[in-house]
């Protein structure tokens, strides 16, 4: 038995195999291949996996979006069978030039994205993408950077130098018991996907080794070890202690798949706050019964240009396909000044929250918008999708979002692309939009407040400033009126309204909130459950538990 | 021998999505289908080279069926681009 230590993220236990988690590099060589037939093997084996992978796509696509939104997975498909131009094209690299399947792979559908990109019809130079596509997910399979090749087939506890971001999301976290890395913060990609998984994680473990790969382990989180190749009697002790935390943990667990109902019988939905495809599992995991904030942030944070249209839909997609038909509602760009990213150049501001941010960097950079609008709207195809604009404060500003978002939808037709039907909101965080929520309703399918903003905005209190904590209140009455109000013009004009900030999590409030007529609250995924188990023990029969504003 | 002529009325013209499921409409037939626009010709089951014909809204293109079950093709063949195209 080896015992290693680092530092745990949460006092759970992991007990299972250990895999060795090992990105391969891509690099795509030139050099002479001498087994031809080994590379055409290679090629057949890959092109057959992506052609079963996009008949799957297609029969998910088909139940959810229908048959026309599916046809583009059965193009794919078709793109690879062996009597298209494409497979000769592949078949011939090899044989001829004796290449590998990777180099010829890229080079047959590299022209045949060229072919398409220079037809005068843009419809057709718009299909380039889709041979793209495909040439990616056949050179994934070929350099096993798909995640059946990258993650096996068996749980395991996966151990690896870190996690980038772009990797987490590949995970399939049923196959997950536990990560241990060698890198990492408490702050870390890893730390924050292990907290909103509740996945026992130990990160800045130095001793980890490429010789423990299959080998039986214990991650013990409340020790802050692993032991490989543990004794019969330490796995029979941490079996059990582990069991016991899962006995804990069940009582809220029975509250999966039931309602967020009051005794007295009134229901409201309860969502998960999200930052990025990596939060997906965590989502699934607490019976969330939708995402009320997902953070779009992370597509312009995780990346070192612009992130394109393509790179945006595909994250979008994701989400999208995995938790569908549950509403997903994504809240576009809602970078400021006091974010820094290097290539949005912009300036130092002294007074960034009230500076220039979120609505108002996109409706002055409006093709910087219109790529992320165009991307949501082609993801929309893929699942039940709601767009919400943030730092509203005014009909103009809603006005002008929605004749952008009408254009992308009017170009997106012309070239074919798949949608779907989608809900249009606002977050309520500014004193503006609460003063005006009567005229802003009029203008929208919904209402999210986001009570982390509006109580800075109403109170005048910088919620970064930590002097400043005696004279906060979180429950101040100014904030509570700025939300009865909201929600009672949203429903004066028959508007959905929730709450995606902290309040929203907030038990002492959820009474109150239920009493205002709130119909949505959105919340950390780990406190979907503990919420839940509040509302169903709230009776507004009785008179209301705190005083209400 | 079968032969039908047929004018394109979808906005976007033979497009990816149907293109696909052409093909496999025509894979369940013994026959070969032949898409002809103006002098360019190909097979319909080849759906790059279908889209690299580049038929858009407005074409009338002629669709060649022939084989042993032809007469129960060309039908369902005509139905299927009335449908999608």
């Amino acid at each position: 038995m080896q015992v290693a230590t680092g530092k745990s993220i949460l006092n759970r236990i992991a007990v299972g195999k250990i895999r060795i988690y090992k990105v391969p590099e891509r690099v795509i060589s030139d050099a002479l291949v001498d087994d031809v037939q080994a590379e055409l093997d290679r090629f057949e084996a890959a092109r057959v996996r992506v052609q079963d992978q996009q008949m799957v796509l297609y029969e998910k696509a088909l139940v959810q979006a229908g048959e026309d939104a599916a046809g583009i997975f059965m193009f794919h498909y078709g793109l690879l069978e062996d009597d298209e131009d494409l497979y000769e094209a592949v078949t011939e690299i090899i044989t001829g030039q004796k290449r590998s399947a990777e180099y010829a792979v890229k080079e047959a559908f590299d022209n045949q994205a060229e072919a398409f990109a220079t037809m005068s019809d843009p419809y057709f130079q718009a299909r380039s993408t889709d041979v793209i596509d495909v040439e990616n997910d056949v050179l994934d399979v070929l350099m096993g950077l798909d995640a059946m090749s990258m993650q096996g087939t068996e749980p395991a506890i996966l151990v690896a130098e870190d996690f980038a971001p772009s990797e987490t999301v590949k995970l399939d976290k049923s196959l997950l018991l536990g990560m241990i890395t060698r890198e990492g913060s408490s702050n870390s990609h890893t730390a924050i996907l292990a907290r909103s998984m509740n996945l026992p994680t130990l990160i800045q473990c130095k001793e980890i080794n490429d010789s423990w790969d299959g080998k039986m382990a214990i991650l013990d989180g409340y020790n802050q070890c692993v032991y490989v190749d543990p004794t019969e009697d330490l796995l029979k002790s941490l079996t059990a202690k582990q069991q016991e935390d899962i006995r804990k943990k069940a009582l809220l667990q029975d509250l999966k798949g039931k309602t967020s109902t009051t005794i007295d019988g009134r229901t409201i939905r309860v969502y998960a706050n999200i930052g990025g495809p990596q939060d997906v599992g965590a989502v699934q995991v607490n019976d969330a019964e939708g995402v009320g904030l997902f953070r779009s942030e992370f597509v312009y944070l995780n990346s070192k240009d612009d992130p394109s249209e393509e790179e945006q839909f595909g994250a979008y997609r994701r989400v999208l396909e995995t938790l569908a038909p549950k509403q997903v509602v994504i809240r576009t760009c809602d970078i400021g000044a006091d974010k820094t990213i290097d290539y949005m150049n912009l300036d130092h501001e002294e007074n960034p929250a009230l500076g220039f941010r979120a609505i108002r960097i996109c409706l002055t950079r409006k093709d910087f918008f219109k790529r992320q609008l165009r991307a949501l709207l082609r993801a929309s195809a893929y699942g039940n999708l709601a767009i919400m604009f943030p730092m509203i404060i005014s009909v103009r500003e809603v006005k002008e979002c929605r004749a952008i978002l009408d254009e992308c939808r009017k170009e997106l037709e012309k070239e074919g692309a798949a949608m779907g039907d989608i809900e249009v909101g606002i977050m309520i965080e500014t004193p503006a939009a609460a003063l005006c929520a009567d005229e802003l309703a009029q203008e929208v399918d919904f209402f999210s407040i986001g009570t982390n903003d509006l109580t800075q905005y109403v109170c005048a209190i910088d919620r970064q400033n930590a002097k400043l904590e005696p004279f906060s209140d979180t429950h101040h009455p100014a904030v509570l009126r700025a939300i009865r109000m909201t929600v009672e013009a949203g429903h004066r004009h028959g508007i959905w309204v929730g709450i995606c900030g902290e309040l929203g999590a907030d038990l002492s409030l959820t009474d109150t909130f239920l009493r205002m007529g709130i119909d949505e609250l959105s919340v950390n995924p780990t406190s979907v459950l503990p919420l839940r188990k509040e509302i169903r023990g709230i009776d507004l029969r009785q008179p209301p538990k705190e005083q209400e504003a | 021998m079968k032969e039908f002529q047929y004018t394109i009325t979808d906005p976007v013209g033979i497009h990816a999505r149907p293109a696909g499921l052409l093909k496999q409409e025509v894979k369940k037939f013994g026959s070969s289908v032949q898409v002809f626009k103006g002098d360019a010709f190909c097979d319909a089951a080849k759906t790059l080279k279908l889209m690299g014909l580049g038929i858009v809204k407005g074409d009338t293109i002629t669709v060649r069926v022939e084989g042993d079950d032809e007469d129960v093709c060309a039908p369902a063949i005509e139905e299927f681009f009335k449908n999608n195209f």
